[in-house]
């Protein structure tokens, strides 16, 4: 079984913020797994620009913020970056198994850093009542669908819930020639960034209906219209509000679970109400040596953030690893 | 005349508060920032946004190439600007920063590729 000092699960912006970080701080034994054919996780699909105002002082588009680490990674030599690697279970003494195309292996980590990141909320977690058609995606499904494969995933879309991947998505949508019909917020304010209101809504006229919700979706095959409510302070019906907007989309932004299961495997107490390590310090976990970063870690607004406190995860890895030779 | 935006050039979102005489701005208030005041002016003259989108690639290690204006352009061109993009292939490798289309709708601006692509 191959021993590493530190390995990293994720290669997003956390986990390659915190091997950068942990090789700068004289770790030179780093292994870097990722599951998807290229590193840069979330931000390859993320085209829109808003990414690195603080750390960098500059805008910059998801992917261009992302090969910035990349061409860091690949010019270190002390970090052994296995690509299409999937990471199926884990023990508290940090051994895990990898599967790769074609092969299947035993991993010892001294330390180990979990850079997994999150997954969206799906429609069964919303409670959304009414008919199961096809039509309905999570939003950054449907960025990757649109800007990884160039999949139109439909033409007349509503989108529920007013997070910021909702309201980019609804750009997205418009821009690329479908008809977004409103957005849909249960909450008496948006829940995304006041900014995005402005460029991604009123740029295009797109309605947002604030203290509304999605009383069921309605449809066959495919979506056919959503039945909207108001809803009280309480957030219950308005008797007599409802009404209908036709579409054949409906977009879902209803929120980010951390990804831990695989820590949850290996023992660690997880907080079961956010998904999260139970934790005093950032990025510590119930077991020693063993990290969790970036949104995996907790569900971060902006990547700036993600970045700085994954190279912190980086520093503790390298000192952890310095004390327990 | 009075008029209130929100300026959109970070995500503090600063609620500017801006007097327009003629056309022109007199005096930005509510800008935490410098930004906020050129803001201000672009979107009273000239409203502006970056055009960010993707291009099909053939033959290459992805489908689609992501792509951006390297400056913003006028608003009401962000549907033609698209209508372009739909016509382009991308079929040698590119690298980030690239140009993809010089002078892009005519304009002072460039479209180039956000990503490295082999
Ligand atoms: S004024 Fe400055 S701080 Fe305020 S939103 Fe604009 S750029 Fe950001």
């Amino acid at each position: 079984m191959r021993e590493y000092e530190l390995v990293i699960v994720g290669g997003g912006p956390a986990g390659m913020a915190a091997a950068l970080s942990a090789r700068e701080h004289g770790i030179n034994d780093i292994l870097l797994l990722e599951r998807d054919r290229c590193l840069g996780g979330i931000l390859n699909q993320c085209i829109h620009p808003g990414f690195g105002i603080t750390y960098y002082k500059e805008i910059l588009t998801g992917p261009e913020y992302a090969e910035r680490f990349i061409k860091g990674i690949h010019a270190a030599p002390e970090i052994d970056v296995r690509l299409q690697a999937f990471v199926v279970d884990l023990n508290k003494e940090k051994i895990m198994t990898v599967l790769r195309p074609g092969s299947m292996e035993r991993i010892k980590a001294k330390a180990l850093i979990m850079a997994t990141g999150c997954r969206e909320r799906t429609r069964e977690m919303a409670h959304i009542a009414g008919t199961r058609p096809s039509g309905i995606y999570p939003a950054g499904l449907a960025q990757k669908m649109i800007n990884m494969e160039g999949w139109l995933p439909g033409n007349e879309v509503v989108v529920v819930g007013s997070g910021d991947i909702g309201l980019i998505m609804a750009r997205r949508f418009s821009l690329e020639g479908a008809m977004v019909k409103g957005v849909v917020e249960i909450k008496p304010t948006c829940s995304g960034l006041i900014r995005n209101v402005v460029q991604c809504l009123e740029d295009f006229n797109i309605p947002l209906y604030l203290g509304h919700k999605i009383a069921r979706i309605c449809g066959h095959d495919r979506v056919e219209r959503v039945t909207v409510v108001r809803v009280n302070d309480d957030l219950n019906e308005i008797p007599g509000s409802a009404f209908d907007i036709t579409c054949d989309t409906v977009l879902l932004s209803a929120g980010l679970i951390p990804e831990n299961e695989l820590i949850e495997m290996a023992g660690v107490k997880i907080d079961k109400n956010t998904n999260t390590p139970i934790s005093d310090e950032v990025n510590t976990t119930s077991i020693p040596g063993l990290f969790v970063c970036g949104n995996a870690f907790k569900v971060y607004d902006v990547v700036d953030w993600v970045t700085k406190d994954s190279e912190e995860a980086g520093i503790q890895a390298a000192l952890y690893i310095k004390r327990n030779p | 005349m009075n008029t209130r935006m929100i300026c959109t050039e970070c995500p503090k979102g600063c609620a500017l508060s801006v007097t327009v005489h003629d056309g022109r701005v007199i005096s930005v208030r509510g800008n935490e920032c410098n930004r906020g005041v050129h803001f201000a002016h672009q979107e009273i003259e000239n409203p502006k946004r970056l055009l960010t989108s993707t291009v099909c690639a053939e033959g290459l290690s992805v489908r689609m190439v992501p792509v951006r204006t390297d400056r913003p352009i006028p608003k009401d061109k962000l549907q033609e600007g698209m209508a372009l993009i739909h016509t382009l292939r991308i079929k040698d490798p590119v690298n980030i920063g690239e140009v993809i289309v010089t002078r892009f709708l005519d304009l002072d601006v460039n479209l180039i590729s956000t990503r490295s692509v082999k």
